[in-house]
């Protein structure tokens, strides 16, 4: 198959993605439950691929993900609340510091750069740990990120501890998917470009990448940075989300949530990362809720179920993945339509299926 | 002396919750020396000792209910190293964190499914948790035993390590995992006993705790198991008078923290501390330099 027909089978299912969750927008009514399903979904995708980019690429075990997501979401909350409705949010702190409002999709950009820069002072220094003890590191600055942003004397910036809102959301599922795919396949171009390998080069033995001619800590800050961009956009989108939010949602539980979700569709594979979160949110936001609520079959009442008990099997479940299906989903593989398509054509042309 | 009266309840508060971080963080520092795993389970098994307290409290008397909790949470530790970590021995270790964390993820969710979210009263164990005069600071007895008695357990354990056969086997795989195994050291039964004096150390740290800190939630864990695993750290993983040491410190400096009316930070400064010690030290107080073979 060449790389023409390719693209143009990628383009016509990417068409068809949009084309179907358009038809679907217009006729199921909006609070139909597959709308919160899918727009959480396609948040999650991304932060998980941002975190697949430093854990299953470059070989970076960070915990920090939800720390990056929070100043993610803070930044799009404090840049866009229209300046008619900051006294009444701000209420603590006499309408607040800031009386400007920015446009939404400046804002989500802004969003992201900020995170960078905060990835970008603290990998200064964590970036020189190795494993497990960068994972610690991680996670205690997303944990000093939380508290700094719940920081009463900054009150005037973030709020405080109290909640941010009335800022503008999109509420179309087709914005979220975009927004999320775009940022996706920017982190493919870059995993596929010269950087992209030199990630590789670093995950796979890092001594014999510095003797190659990379740059370690170079190469290591730029996945870090990138990392917790996209990290941040997707926190900016959450909040979009969620119409409103708090620094104290932002735990390591969230941070952990996401790295299942990266081992359950395959440490290194994007489309793994993608395929899971959807799996993942869908069930345990809506596939799994009955678990949740007491149930009687004629007059017995089914023992267990009440609520909690979903989170319980949904623990179970992850803990069976984790230790019997290590490889995850996808594993390191990718799913691509030459995969599925080009097999057979491409057995004729080389004799092997297609690499990737 | 005003400063003194002013001043003597953060320390003694400080002295008292460092004991209790100490007792957890043997428990880190040991599975680390052998396994090199940071054992994410190990701050939500503490959590279950207060827990299975809290529940067992209201059926049995309290004598009873604490040797009951030790075997408990000693059981729990045993499993949870049989069932998460065992099946992974030769896994990478990403794999074995990551169980690490999914087993702290199911013992947090389990602990909210049976609590329902709510905060647990945690029993008032008669004797500790007396109000007395020290000073003329008023504070319950457990904060003045604490210490005492953490120097105790140590002092015992580091004479199980040094004296016995079990601890000589310990240290042997803590230096070098496979050679030991080449040795004759059945290694499965060394991690399956590290993991049970961790547990009981745990929940003895959790009698101490929770009589100060009453309410147990599901993610109680979660902080000071962090901040045990960085006391672990700044004394040098492995070491256990280095883990005791360093949980003294945080938890006097945290409590000196909120003493200067900077709550936000008292978490912050661990972690900041932390980074530091990681990268000015990274062996630790008294870690061993161990050098990377390419």
């Amino acid at each position: 198959m060449s790389r023409k027909t390719e693209t143009v089978i990628n383009v016509v299912l990417i068409g068809a993605l949009l084309l179907v969750l358009f038809i679907l927008e217009q006729t199921l009514p909006s609070t139909h439950m597959i709308f919160t399903v899918l727009k959480k979904g396609a948040i999650y995708a991304l932060v998980a691929v941002s975190m697949n980019l430093l854990n299953g690429f470059t070989g970076l075990f960070s915990l920090g993900q939800a720390g990056f997501m929070l100043v993610g979401a803070y930044t799009y909350g404090v840049l866009t609340i229209p300046v008619a409705d900051r006294a009444n949010v701000y209420m603590y702190f006499n309408g607040g510091l800031i009386q400007f409002a920015l446009h939404p999709i400046i804002a989500i950009v802004l969003a992201g750069v900020m995170a960078g820069i905060f990835a970008y002072l603290i990998g200064l220094p964590v970036l020189r740990l190795k494993s497990d003890y960068l994972a610690i590191a991680t996670l205690g600055f997303a944990e000093i990120i939380r508290a700094i942003f719940q920081w009463d004397k900054l009150g005037p910036i973030t709020n405080g501890s109290n909640l941010l809102r009335s800022y503008p959301s999109y509420k179309s599922l087709l914005f979220y998917f975009i927004a999320s795919g775009v940022c996706i396949a920017l982190i493919v171009m870059l995993i596929n470009s010269t950087y992209g390998r030199a990630f590789k080069a670093i995950r796979d033995d890092e001594v014999a990448a510095e003797a190659m001619g990379i740059n370690l800590a170079h190469h290591k800050q730029i996945a870090f940075v990138v990392s917790s961009f996209f990290a941040g956009v997707s926190g900016a989108l959450l909040a979009m989300y969620q119409t409103s939010v708090q620094a104290a949602m932002f735990k390591s539980a969230m941070t952990y949530e996401i790295l299942l979700i990266v081992v359950i569709g395959g440490i290194g594979s994007i489309t793994g990362s993608c395929i899971s979160s959807f799996l993942f949110i869908i069930l345990s936001e809506w596939v799994l809720r009955f678990l949740d609520s007491e149930m009687y079959i004629g007059d017995v009442r089914v023992p267990l179920l009440r609520s909690g008990f979903r989170k319980v099997v949904f623990a179970v479940i992850i803990m069976i993945i984790v230790l019997f299906f290590r490889k995850g989903i996808m594993g390191t593989n990718e799913f691509s339509v030459r995969r599925i398509f080009g097999r057979s054509a491409d057995k004729k042309a080389k004799g092997g299926s297609a690499n990737e | 002396m005003d400063w003194l009266s002013r001043n003597l309840p953060y320390l003694m508060a400080g002295i008292s919750v460092g004991g209790q971080y100490a007792l957890i963080a043997i428990g880190y520092t040991m599975v680390y020396g052998i396994l090199r795993l940071i054992n994410f389970a190990h701050g939500d098994i503490f959590m279950c000792a207060g827990l299975i307290m809290v529940y067992a409290s209201t059926v049995l008397p309290i004598y009873v209910c604490i040797p009951l909790v030790i075997v408990a949470t000693v059981l729990i530790g045993f499993l949870v190293e049989r069932v998460a970590y065992k099946p992974l021995r030769s896994a990478p270790r990403m794999s074995v964190m990551i169980s690490a964390i999914g087993v702290s993820y199911l013992l947090q969710n389990l602990a909210l499914y049976i609590t329902g979210g709510l905060a647990q009263q945690y029993p008032t164990i008669p004797w500790i948790s007396d109000v007395i005069t020290v000073f003329g600071v008023t504070t319950k007895r457990v904060t003045v035993i604490t210490p005492p008695l953490v120097i105790l357990l140590v002092i015992g354990l580091v004479f199980l390590i040094k004296k016995t056969k079990i601890g000589m086997a310990m240290r042997a795989a803590s230096k070098d995992f496979e050679t030991s195994q080449l040795m004759g050291i059945k290694i499965n039964s060394v991690i399956s006993f590290t993991f049970i004096i961790g547990s009981f150390l745990a929940a003895v740290g959790s009698f101490l705790f929770f009589s100060n800190y009453t309410g147990v939630t599901p993610t109680v864990g979660a902080m000071p198991g962090l901040k045990a695993f960085v006391a672990a750290v700044f004394g040098g993983i492995g070491s256990i008078p280095g883990a005791v040491i360093g949980a003294f410190l945080i938890g006097i400096v945290e409590n000196i923290i909120k003493g200067l009316g900077w709550t936000t930070f008292s978490d912050a400064f661990t972690f900041a501390l932390l980074i530091i010690v990681l990268i000015f030290k990274p062996t630790g107080l008294f870690g061993e330099a161990a050098a990377d073979k390419v």
